[in-house]
Order: C-alpha cells, then sequence, then structure tokens
C-alpha cells in the first residue's frame, strides 16, 4: 500500500503525546510521548504493571486515552474502537491469541470482513492467504483448524490476520512468553523480514535479552511513565535497561551455594493423568527428586505441567503409576495425605488454587495448619494463637500489607506470592512444588522467591521447579527435565539451551544423540 | 399398527420438534441457551390458533405466531445479553411467563371449534415412490415441506455464509469476534430473536396444522422440552435436528398407537391391558431429554460433541488487560 516508505526510512509513522490513562485506583499511563519511525523494530519494554499494554491497547483501539492525542503520518486519529485502529492500519497482536479454535485459518482470517459479502469461496480465499504467507514468510495451511495448530504457528495466523487487513504497523504484545527458542528465532526472522518490506512493529516485552536481540531502538515504561525514550538500542547494557525498568540496579546472577542432594525424597513411577478434557496429558512420567537439589521442568505450556503439579501435590487422579514419598504411596489419596509427607504446593493460578481470596491473611497463612497446636483447640481454632503466627510469618516473608485482618484479594501479585510461600514454607516442606512461582511479579519480587527457593534447598528440601521462564529454570534448577505432550523427553544437566529448545518441541534426547547435534557430556 | 402411518405421523408431528430444534440450535450458535423454547412455542400456538379464529386466515396466524415468539424471546435477549444475567434462570422463568401469558389470553379459545388452517398437499410424482413416497410426501402439511426446505438452507446459512461465519465466532470465542469489529451483543439479539421466530412457528406448526386446536399447556405438552435435549443430540447441525425430531415424532405416534390391539406380536399387550404402562411410555421421551442434559453437561463430551464454548457464558469487554 505505502511503497514510498523505503525512501524515507526515518519518518515518525506514528506519534503518541501526553497520553494519560486512569483505571480505578490506578494511573496506568501518565503522560507517556512515544514515537514510531517507518521501518524500525521498536520495543517497549517494562514490568508488569507498568502500563506498556495499556498505552498500547490506546494504540489499538481498545481503550480511549483520558487525554493526550495519537498522530499517525502526522494526522491526529481518534479511535472509538479496534475496527478504526485496523482500519489505519495498526494492527495489535495479542498474547492470548483471537482466534477461533473451531474454524480454519482462512475462516479466521475473514472473519469480521466485508468481504466476502455473503457467500463464502473458501477455496479462493485459502489461495489468496497461502500467497501472502509465502511474502511474508509465514507459512500456513489454510485449510487446518486453529486447535490442530501450534502456538508458534496459530501467532503466524494472528500475524497473518494483520497483514491480511492492510496492516503497516503491527504491535506484539509478549510474543515470545509462549514459544520454545526455536520458534523464537523463526519468530525474529519473519520480524526482520516483514521490517525489510517496510512495515513497523511495535515489540512489546519485559525480557531484556529479548529486547537486546531484536530492536532498533526502545521505550522503557515505569509505573506508567517514560524513563527512556526512543533511545538507540545500540550500545545500551542490560544492566541500564534494568536501572530504567526498575529504578535500582539488579544483580543478575544468583548466588547459589554447590548442590549437595541427599537421599531421594520422591520417586514417581511411570505416572499418567488426564486433563480437564478427559484427554492424555501426562503420559508415564518417571523421576525422582532427592532431597537438597532443585529440579527444574522446561516446557512449551500446556503440555501437562500444570497436570503434573496437581498429580504430584493430590489434586488430581492419575489414571496409573505410583507416586512415592518417604515409602509411601500418595497417588490417588487426597492432598492431605501428601500434606502429611509434608508436600508443599506453590500453584500456577494464587487467587484460585492458592489463596482464598476473600479471607484474610491470617485465614490464609493457617489454612495448613490450624488442625495443629496451638492454632487447634478441639473443635475451635485459637484466635490470639492464629494472629501471632500470622504477624510473626508477615515479619519473617515480609508481607506488605495493612493489617493481618486484609483480605488477600486486595494484596499485589508479589505480596500474594509471599502469602502462599509463607505458609508453604514455614511448614519445612520435605518436597516443594513451585509452578511458575515468579510468573507476573516484578523484578524485585523476583529475586525475593528465588533466594527462598534457594534457601529450601540449602536447607535440604526436594524441590520441582515448574516453569516456561528458561532463564529462571537454567539459573535456580541442579538438573532440567524438559516436558513435551506429557513425556519426558531428557535431561539436562548444563543448561544447554539449544539442547532444551529441541526438546521442548519434541525431539527425544536419545534421538538428538543419535543425528549428532549435541554431544554426550 | 401400520409402520408406513406411523412414520408418516412421526414425520408430522417432528416437523413441530424439527422448527424448534432449529431455532435453539441458531440460538445456542450463538452463545445463548433459552430453555423459553416451550413458554415461546406456547405462545406461538396460542396467537396463531386465536388470529386463526378471529381473521379466518391461518397464514395471518402463522406470522404473528412467529413475531410473537419472537417479541417474547427478546424478553431473554435483554436479561441475559445486555444485563449479563444467568440464562438458565431467565430462560427457566420465560417458559413460566409465555406459559402465563398464553393460558391468560388463550381463555376461551377451545370451545372456539372448527377452524380454517394451512393447506395439506401431495407431491405428484414423488409421493409415488413407494415406502418414502407415502411418508414424506403423501397428505402433508406445507409447513412439512417448509421444514424439507429449511434444513439444508440453515446448514448452509450456518456452514457457508459470511453471517454464519460471524454467528459461529461470537459462540465460540467473542471475544475474537469483537477485536475485528463484530458486534457481538447485537449477533446474540439476533440469533436469539431468530430463535424465538422458530418457536413460535413450531407452535403455530401445532395448533395450525398438526394437531389442530388449543388446548392450553397441553398444547405443546413438553415439546419445548425435548427439542432442548434435541439441540444436543443433534451436535448443533441442521441434518441432525432432522432425523432426530422424525424419531421422536415416530416415537410419540408409536406410543399412542401401541396401545391399541389386544394383541401384539402374538402375546397379549400390556399397554392395552394396562392403561397405567401407557404413561410410563409417555415419560420416555422426556427421561431421554434428561439424560441427554446429564450427559452433555460433562466437560469431556462438551469437547467432543463440539458444543459452542462460549455458550451459557455473558460476554463483558475486558475492563482491564481485555
Amino acid at each position: 500500500m505505502n511503497q514510498s516508505t523505503e525512501t524515507l526510512v526515518k519518518e515518525n509513522v506514528i506519534e503518541m503525546r501526553g497520553i494519560t490513562k486512569r483505571f480505578p485506583g490506578v494511573l496506568a499511563n501518565d503522560h507517556v510521548d512515544f514515537d514510531l519511525r517507518s521501518g524500525e523494530i521498536h520495543a517497549l519494554l517494562g514490568e508488569n504493571g507498568a502500563g506498556k499494554s495499556t498505552l498500547m491497547n490506546i494504540l489499538a483501539g481498545l481503550y480511549k486515552p483520558d487525554s493526550g492525542n495519537i498522530l499517525i503520518h502526522g494526522k491526529s486519529v481518534a479511535f472509538a474502537s479496534p475496527k478504526d485502529a485496523i482500519g489505519a492500519g495498526i494492527g495489535m497482536i495479542h498474547q492470548h491469541f483471537m482466534l477461533v479454535p473451531s474454524q480454519t485459518v482462512t475462516e479466521n482470517i475473514l472473519l469480521g470482513l466485508n468481504e466476502p459479502r455473503f457467500i463464502m469461496n473458501l477455496k479462493m480465499y485459502d489461495q489468496n492467504i497461502v500467497e501472502l504467507g509465502e511474502k511474508y514468510g509465514l507459512p500456513v495451511d489454510p485449510k487446518a483448524k486453529i486447535w490442530q495448530l501450534s502456538v508458534g504457528e496459530q501467532q503466524r495466523v494472528e500475524i497473518l490476520k494483520m497483514l491480511y487487513r492492510g496492516a503497516e504497523i503491527l504491535i506484539m504484545d509478549e510474543p515470545t512468553a509462549v514459544l520454545a527458542p526455536q520458534e523464537i528465532e523463526i519468530l525474529f526472522n519473519t520480524l526482520h523480514n516483514m521490517v525489510g518490506l517496510g512495515k513497523s512493529v511495535i515489540f512489546i516485552s519485559h525480557k531484556l535479552h529479548e529486547v537486546e536481540q531484536i530492536s532498533d531502538r526502545l521505550t522503557v515504561l515505569r509505573k506508567g511513565t517514560v524513563t527512556a525514550q526512543g533511545i538507540e538500542a545500540k550500545g545500551v547494557t542490560r544492566a541500564d535497561l534494568a536501572r530504567l525498568m526498575v529504578g535500582r540496579d539488579i544483580i543478575f546472577s544468583l548466588e547459589k551455594k554447590p548442590c549437595n542432594p541427599g537421599k531421594p525424597v520422591i520417586q514417581v513411577e511411570n505416572v499418567h493423568c488426564l486433563n480437564d478434557k478427559g484427554l492424555n496429558s501426562v503420559n508415564g512420567v518417571s523421576f525422582e527428586v532427592r532431597s537438597g537439589e532443585i529440579v527444574g521442568i522446561a516446557g512449551v505450556a500446556g503440555n501437562g505441567q500444570k497436570e503434573l503439579a496437581d498429580v504430584l501435590t493430590g489434586l488430581r487422579k492419575c489414571s496409573q503409576g505410583k507416586i512415592i514419598i518417604q515409602g509411601d504411596d500418595i497417588a490417588n489419596r487426597n492432598a492431605k495425605a501428601g500434606i502429611r509427607h509434608g508436600v508443599s504446593h506453590i500453584p500456577e493460578d494464587r487467587t484460585h488454587i492458592g489463596t482464598a481470596p476473600n479471607l484474610s491473611v491470617t485465614d490464609n497463612v493457617i489454612m495448613k495448619n490450624y488442625t495443629k497446636k496451638p492454632i487447634s483447640k478441639g473443635w475451635m481454632l485459637d484466635t490470639p494463637s492464629a494472629e501471632i503466627y500470622a504477624r510473626e510469618l508477615k515479619d519473617v516473608y515480609d508481607i506488605i500489607v495493612p493489617s493481618i485482618d486484609t483480605p488477600v484479594r486486595l494484596l499485589s501479585g508479589g505480596n500474594l506470592q509471599r502469602v502462599i510461600l509463607a505458609r508453604e514454607i514455614s511448614s519445612e516442606p520435605t518436597f516443594l512444588v513451585a509452578m511458575q512461582p515468579t510468573r507476573g511479579l516484578d523484578v524485585g519480587a523476583i529475586e525475593g522467591v528465588q533466594k527462598l527457593l534457594l534457601l529450601q534447598r540449602d536447607a535440604g528440601a526436594a524441590i520441582l521447579l515448574i516453569s516456561e521462564e528458561l532463564e529462571e529454570l537454567i539459573s535456580l534448577s541442579d538438573r532440567i527435565l524438559v516436558i513435551y505432550e506429557g513425556e519426558i523427553m531428557g535431561e539436562v544437566f548444563d543448561g544447554n539451551i539449544d539442547e532444551i529448545g529441541l526438546m521442548m518441541t519434541g525431539t527425544r534426547q536419545n534421538q538428538l544423540l543419535k543425528s549428532g547435534e549435541i554431544h554426550e557430556i | 399398527m401400520d409402520i408406513i402411518i406411523i412414520l408418516q405421523a412421526g414425520v408430522a408431528s417432528g416437523t413441530v420438534l424439527l422448527f424448534a430444534t432449529l431455532g435453539g440450535i441458531f440460538n445456542e450458535r450463538s452463545g445463548v441457551m433459552n430453555l423459553g423454547l416451550e413458554g415461546m412455542m406456547l405462545i406461538g400456538a396460542m396467537t396463531a390458533f386465536s388470529t386463526t379464529v378471529k381473521t379466518g386466515n391461518p397464514w395471518l396466524g402463522l406470522i404473528l405466531a412467529m413475531i410473537a415468539g419472537g417479541l417474547l424471546s427478546q424478553i431473554h435477549a435483554f436479561i441475559t445479553i445486555t444485563l449479563q444475567a444467568d440464562q438458565v434462570v431467565s430462560g427457566l422463568a420465560l417458559t413460566f411467563l409465555g406459559t402465563g401469558i398464553s393460558l391468560v389470553l388463550g381463555e376461551g379459545l377451545s370451545k372456539a371449534g372448527v377452524i380454517s388452517l394451512l393447506p395439506v398437499i401431495t407431491i405428484p410424482l414423488l409421493s409415488e415412490i413407494p415406502f418414502i413416497g407415502r411418508i414424506f410426501f403423501y397428505n402433508q402439511s406445507i409447513l412439512v415441506f417448509l421444514g424439507y426446505a429449511m434444513v439444508p438452507l440453515c446448514w448452509w446459512f450456518i456452514n457457508k455464509t459470511r453471517p454464519g461465519l460471524h454467528l459461529r465466532a461470537v459462540g465460540e470465542y467473542p471475544a475474537a469476534a469483537d477485536a475485528l469489529g463484530i458486534n457481538v451483543y447485537r449477533v446474540r439479539y439476533f440469533y436469539v430473536f431468530i430463535g424465538g421466530l422458530f418457536a413460535g412457528l413450531a407452535g403455530a406448526t401445532i395448533s395450525l396444522a398438526i394437531s389442530p386446536g388449543w388446548f392450553s399447556e397441553l398444547t405443546t405438552a413438553g415439546q419445548g422440552w425435548i427439542a432442548i435435549g434435541l439441540v444436543i443430540f443433534s451436535q448443533w447441525d441442521p441434518f441432525r435436528a432432522m432425523f432426530g425430531s422424525y424419531v421422536f415424532g415416530a416415537l410419540r405416534r408409536l406410543i399412542l398407537d401401541i396401545q391399541g390391539p389386544a394383541i401384539l406380536f402374538g402375546m397379549a399387550n400390556p399397554f392395552y391391558y394396562n392403561p397405567y404402562y401407557g404413561f410410563f411410555l409417555q415419560m420416555l421421551p422426556y427421561a431421554f431429554t434428561i439424560i441427554v442434559l446429564v450427559i452433555g453437561s460433562k466437560e469431556a463430551v462438551k469437547k467432543r460433541l463440539g458444543t459452542p464454548a462460549a455458550l451459557g457464558i455473558p460476554y463483558i469487554r475486558g475492563q482491564r488487560g481485555v
């Protein structure tokens, strides 16, 4: 559409001036300025809650700013809906894909368009979409149903959907969060490719290494304000970026003592289980975790990690297999059987499984030991001792809260996680299952959680860390198991990211060894 | 008992279920469950009969019946789409409301006597095909033929047209449709209305064609509930709906006919000698509906049946982070 952009590489295609957006109780964007040049990849960096998504949702027409204006090619615009933004050539690819699973690729791409008017001649459009995909290096099968596609392929469909609508500017909201390392590589190539064809890309992220790798320029947000606007990515160090994001220096390497594993605490033997939809999701997993070590489970989201955590903590029935802890098989018993053997659980879903949102901090922290003295007095709860206990935990775990009677739904993500950690760790677990323990937390809180996990390890707990953040897994774990479609593909001791990536996409370790892509250590 | 007569009557009375089920399919494909089918059918049956009594024109009765069903459905639409209330509760309330209104307005209609009905036709050549011809094309109401035409038309509309694509998207993943500029609320209102039109049509089919007359709430006799079961049984597919409706139509007739002969298959017919057994038979379709509803509400089964993923969930555009 706009071929003249190649000659005017430095032209500003978007200028956002003084954007302010307030949500009840939060100033999400405070006089934010942002500009995007034609043909660049511009990273928008910031912690969770810094206002990146809000700013981009304004640009994509989902929210209206309270004040400030948006200029596209120098002309002031006001979007009433996403449709207007798409009409102006702005396409946003959300973190959660906006695709209808039961429909085909072509149907999803054509959804909401004025053409075809009435009768869908899918064959003809299938062809158009294949051609568009070839042009931008985004191969897809137009007849495939969305649910049959991998996450990476679904993302391609999302990009194609926007390109088909003539988008010149693509906003990618945390596009790498759901991808395996190899898929990220492919995505980055695609983005470079598109920029080469005259498109511009806004890349939202909180991962410093990715931003360094992909972006031409970057803008950093902290608590709704801009701390760096449109600086060149070249020559900026990771430490600089972290300071801009967090407002203070961040220590990147955790102090980690050498691993000193003891006896096996838990043995998982050939465990199978079903997911909520009744489909096989864990298919014959076996491993053991010894006291004093952290075993990481790596994998792309939805490959059976959640179900595995549920089975180990007694929240899900297993259809086959044994879970032996301290010589006792706890498979298909309840959560209490595990708790009795010192199993602790830091669940992925903090507000539904991890805590009871409307109950107070006190009630939430005593949930595991209210049956024990001194909190239990036969039938009754001893409120004073419960409160003493809660106050103690509040101080030790640094839970910032007006009072221990505050309902936990009012707590921030980091504080809520500290409530859960306080409850789970203070019971001195023999085996701790931690699922995505740092997801959504700000950098400072992440540090704190990671330190606590290492402390538990050194104190002799066996820890199973399930995470989608590979960096975190590699820095914390003593060894890493890779899960794919509910099966363990192999085990990595040295944090070899390429090897983990290949296994995350379904190659077994022994196949890797055979094909010579990696060498036995 | 003549098998051809049973099947012929099955197609006729199955047409009532077919229209109601098709309406239910449109309704649920858009993500709105409407348990008020029974109420909308009764309103339709009453309006059709009463209009025809007054004007002598059954076609006018048919059209007004559909409009009445459609209007009643908009109460459900407002409560569940705009006010985002629970669809089950609102649907049940709609049935009571529809029943109540029809009983009040239908007062005295049962003594109205003979009215002019919709024409019954026989298709010249097709009706001479052995077996099939007698069942489908001989001496059937014109509405039965409308049913034959509606099924492929509905299927084609849902699967092959742009509005059909939007309908399916709204029922599966309204947020995705919304992000692309489709007005989710408008689409849902529209298909709830279509559901009401069909339910009204189903009601008119009873009172003007299949079993003419007004017998208060016994006019529909719970067929709306069977249709709700059939929507699930059909897996939201018009052709399956057609099959299911005719089978249930035939069963209704079989249950009546089986109580007739004193000797059945060379044995004493228990349904003849003990009329209470007949009640048991009459209960079976409703028992089937309950079983289908129970099985169909299991998460794993939903996945396999292809239940519209957003069925029963009010759509609220996200306040934050979409």
